[in-house]
């Protein structure tokens, strides 16, 4: 793709979505053949990489990355079709970008070899920081360079926690890590430095102010890939890593996790109100549900600190998981609705709008449905994540659920407030009333992340049992104490 | 080859080298200046030849030689053949960067190939004053090629300062190797290191013999607070020069301080190890820190190799068998990336006089995208992001230095590389962000050409495939 350049014509595109469609569909046989009655890894590739350190070429996926995967092959060909007409300059390049960076997330979801997973993890900040910086917005090169150095600071220190593991091990595979004793004294330590690589990456409040920035200079499709798929590397390392092998000090911890959780959750819920610009307020929004996939995953040590009892830790758990699934079909889809509208007024000022359904009926529908799946309406993948978080906070702690829960008014009070300023009331300006209504590329795209939306919502059972049994025998892990 | 008596037959390398520095020199004097392409290929044939002696004379067992002056090893065979292989790459990058210029002349390779003798005597010295002699004529070679453009004043500002600095280093190398002496009787490295473990490590005398020690061989390697000829000298010295002294010295400075430190210094460890440790951070801190100011990619490259020279300390502070191998690994890629960049520069060169600052870079991409690309790569590398070798290189050194409990080192190592991941990716942004200044593709010959694209990605397979580079480290100082 990369030497063909532009000389293959408009083949190129043909190219890179045939490419990613042919990953999607031989992903699927992962979903077949997917035993989802045991937690063990399945599907495992295993081959010595460098025998001097005991690293391994080690991948192999269960019931939390399988999901993981899937969402990536299944957004990256969309975004690749999102990109079709849109961009214009150095397009070869373009999607060469986002098929080497849907390979590197696939191996982020399915290494188990620690040293693997920080070469996926790190070599994806390159084609992410070029997406941003070549077709980004105004002030991209600024967004990008933070975008980088945030990320890179944050996983220097797990490059730190992974070599300690491997000196504890002697080697990397991530199995060993798990069952590994430590004490609390390494534990803490250990904990912090993951906690840091993924709480940029998820992001929690405090160290979330790269992410509005990078997603509002992001082009479209990069915008989509960081919020369906690149955040919820950071969730899925606190399933990986954070919790079975530091599981004491992720309990001494967890009110601290609760806390930001809850802080992301109800602060980052008012800040996108004020919002003026489109993109900025849907990447707040991410944040903000973020917080309920955090929560979700730590309220685990509340609950059995009260109730003494496992019932709800895997709901919490299975609660987040779902979260980050449905989020990245929500918050992809969302990107997409504002990309659509920015292609065709070039501003993303919620004021430059306003009785959009007047002259796009289609995709005002659309942009609803997204809208309030994004704030939790039951029937949407929204629902279902949320839900089961606060029912599981329930059982740790009434406030906490109550905190959650307001997330349910905020969420709707910016989606609904956005919704009514740009979708509804009468034509605006002249800008919007010469809008055409979505292409047939683009009414696709919506269609199929609709699809998504709609499936996990109103059945979401195939997902749940998919995780069921991993999520099961993290229980287990997390509740066992390694001191 | 049993006309050699066996006694010379370690030292072989260097005679061949020797031999055929003899011949090129002659040659030379009888070659019209349009036949200097004859030199070139003399020069290399002499590579060649040295290399394959370097086979003959063997590189398994420990064999001294010499009166016990001169030792051939497993790490002596490596680092010859590495030696080699990147002079060679050197002189292919000079020839393009030499091509048209009024100082193209046949001295260039001559002396070029006495620094790389100088430079392969300091590999297999097995006494302290081989080692100072091979420094020192691989030092005076390098102090007259930096003036090798008699017409720049700034090069010869840069040589002036190169050698009064140099020769400043050079004697305090040489009093520390007087104090070693004095303490242990000997210059034979063997009878050194036994000497000294028995000797007292706290006394004055030892400690200020290390101490000099360290003083020489950080200069050599341009360490913080001894830095200061480094950025004038890339920044003076003709393009094909800055691209010598910025990788092959750095393997005779590597073999210096293996010698030294690892093998006559080793029961010293505990106070030359934490000194080395000192010198890594602030080469860290200000390498870093101040390649970030810099307007002129030479001079940014060189406070970048200052910073790499830090982590390569570090790998010597963790004071560990597995450290040493990491900072062989670390000087290896780092050598491999920095004859990359250099490359570069010496792309940029070629389009005219005043090239060499960051803002000749922009717009890289849609002039030459294959360029850009190959300079990305090497970029990334020295950043420290897999799949690329300069992550591997830094991963080591951290595992050596955590798996010897100094976390402290490993933390200042990983922040300062953040701090420098800055000035790599201003770089990156300037090719790929930014529109073009001028026009039109670089055009660079098809050697030229080559080379760059083969050693941009070398770096990327290494990166890809780490482990039989571990290896050859690892075997080389087993």
């Amino acid at each position: 793709m990369l030497f063909a350049g532009e000389r293959l014509g408009a083949a190129h595109r043909w190219f890179a979505v045939g490419i990613a469609a042919l990953t999607f569909l031989l992903s699927l046989p992962l979903y077949l053949g997917f035993d989802n009655s045991t937690a063990d890894f399945q599907f495992v590739e295993r081959v010595a990489w460098i025998p001097a350190f005991r690293a391994e070429y080690f991948l192999g996926i269960d019931g939390l990355s399988l999901p993981l995967v899937l969402l990536t092959t299944f957004l990256t060909p969309i975004v690749v079709i999102a990109g079709w007409e849109v961009i214009k300059t150095r397009t070869a390049q373009y999607f060469a970008a986002f098929l080497i960076l849907e390979g590197l997330m696939i191996g982020v979801f399915s290494a188990l070899d620690g040293l693997l997973f920080y070469v996926f993890w790190e070599a994806m900040l390159i084609p992410m920081f070029i997406i941003i910086g070549i077709w980004g917005g105004e002030r991209r090169v600024y967004a990008t360079i933070k975008f980088f150095l945030y990320t890179f600071l944050g996983s220097v220190f797990m490059l730190l926690a992974l070599i300690y593991l491997y000196l504890q091990t002697g080697g990397y595979s991530i199995l060993g890590f798990h069952t590994v004793p430590l004490s609390m004294t390494e534990q803490m330590p250990i904990f912090l430095a993951f906690l840091f690589a993924f709480a940029v990456k998820v992001p929690m409040w405090p160290v979330h102010t790269w992410l509005p920035d990078a997603h509002v200079e992001a082009p479209t499709g990069g915008s989509v890939i960081l919020a369906a798929v690149l955040l919820k590397m950071g969730g899925y390392g606190f399933l990986r890593f954070s919790l079975p092998i530091a599981p004491d000090a992720s309990q001494s911890l967890a009110l601290l996790m609760i806390v930001l959780s809850l802080v992301a959750v109800v602060y980052i819920g008012f800040v996108a109100l004020v919002q003026s610009d489109l993109k900025k307020l849907i990447a707040y929004s991410s944040i903000a549900h973020m917080g309920f996939v955090t929560l979700g995953f730590f309220i685990a040590w509340a609950i059995l600190a009260r109730t003494g009892e496992v019932t709800g830790i895997g709901m919490g758990i299975t609660g987040g998981v779902v979260q980050m699934i449905s989020h990245g079909f929500i918050s992809g889809a969302l990107f997409l609705c504002v990309g659509i509208m920015y292609d065709r007024l070039h501003t993303r000022e919620i004021g430059a709008y306003g009785g959009v359904v007047n002259t796009m009926p289609v995709f005002a529908a659309f942009f609803v449905l997204f809208a309030l799946a994004n704030a939790g309406l039951p029937g949407t993948s929204g629902f279902v994540g949320e839900f089961l978080v606060i029912l599981a906070s329930f059982r740790a702690n009434f406030w906490y659920a109550v905190l959650a829960g307001t997330t349910l008014i905020l969420g709707a009070a910016y989606t609904l407030w956005m919704i009514k300023r740009v979708v509804f009331g009468a034509i605006a300006n002249e800008g919007v009333g010469s809008l055409q209504d979505l292409s047939r590329r683009e009414f696709l795209i919506l269609a199929l992340m609709a699809g998504g939306v709609l499936i996990i919502g109103l059945w979401p059972a195939p997902l749940v049992d998919m995780m069921s049994a991993s999520v099961d025998k993290l229980v287990i892990q997390v509740t066992q104490s390694k001191l | 080859m049993s006309w050699i008596p066996i006694d010379y037959l370690p030292a072989l390398p260097e005679i061949t080298l020797g031999l055929g520095i003899c011949i090129v020199l002659l040659a030379d004097l009888f070659l019209p200046a349009k036949l200097r392409d004859v030199t070139f290929l003399l020069a290399m044939a002499t590579l060649g030849a040295a290399a394959m002696a370097v086979g003959e004379a063997g590189t398994a067992g420990s064999v001294v030689a010499l009166s016990g002056s001169f030792v051939s090893d497993p790490l002596a065979g490596f680092l010859k053949l590495f030696a080699l292989a990147m002079l060679a790459t050197v002189l292919l990058y000079s020839r393009a960067d030499l091509q048209g210029r009024p100082y193209n002349k046949g001295e260039y390779y001559v002396l070029a190939l006495f620094a790389g003798l100088g430079i392969l005597v300091m590999i297999s010295g097995a006494n302290l004053l081989t080692l100072y002699l091979g420094l020192e004529m691989q030092a005076l070679a390098l102090y007259a090629l930096v003036a090798f453009d008699r017409d720049s004043p700034v090069a010869a500002e840069a040589a002036m300062k190169y050698f009064v600095l140099g020769a400043i280093a050079s004697a305090c190398l040489l009093y520390g190797i007087s104090l070693l002496y004095g303490v242990t009787g000997s210059i034979q490295i063997v009878d050194v290191a036994e000497a000294l473990g028995s000797a007292d490590q706290a006394s004055a005398a030892t400690l200020l013999a290390v101490a000099f020690v360290v003083v020489g061989i950080a200069f050599k390697f341009g360490a913080v607070p001894f830095h200061t000829w480094v950025p004038d000298v890339y920044q003076g010295a003709p393009a094909s020069v800055t691209l010598f002294v910025g990788t092959v010295p750095k393997i005779g400075a590597f073999a210096l301080a293996v010698r030294i430190f690892v093998e006559a210094l080793a029961a010293s460890a505990e106070a030359w190890a934490p000194m080395l440790g000192a010198l890594a951070v602030l080469s860290l801190a200000i390498g870093n820190i101040v390649a970030i100011a810099q307007t002129n990619l030479r001079r940014m490259l060189a406070y970048s190799t200052i910073a790499h020279v830090g982590f390569i300390f570090l790998g010597f502070a963790a004071g560990s068998q597995d450290g040493v191998e990491a900072a062989l690994f670390y000087t290896v890629v780092y050598v491999l990336m920095a004859a990359g960049a250099f490359g570069v520069v010496i792309l940029l060169g070629r389009q005219g006089e005043t090239s060499d600052q960051l803002d000749d870079l922009r717009g890289l991409s849609q002039r030459s995208p294959w360029f850009a690309l190959m300079m990305l790569l090497l970029m990334i590398s020295m950043i420290g992001v897999p799949p690329l070798a300069g992550f591997y290189a830094k991963w080591w050194v951290l595992a050596a230095l955590l798996d010897s409990g100094h976390l402290w080192l490993a933390i200042a190592g990983v922040v300062f590389s953040v701090i420098g991941a800055f000035y790599y990716l201003r770089v990156i942004k300037l090719m790929y962000f930014d529109p073009p200044a001028e026009a039109g593709p670089l055009r660079p010959g098809g050697s030229l050409r080559l080379v760059l694209s083969l050693n941009a990605l070398l770096v990327l397979a290494i990166g890809l495939f780490p482990e039989s580079l571990i290896e050859l480290c690892a075997q080389a100082l087993a």
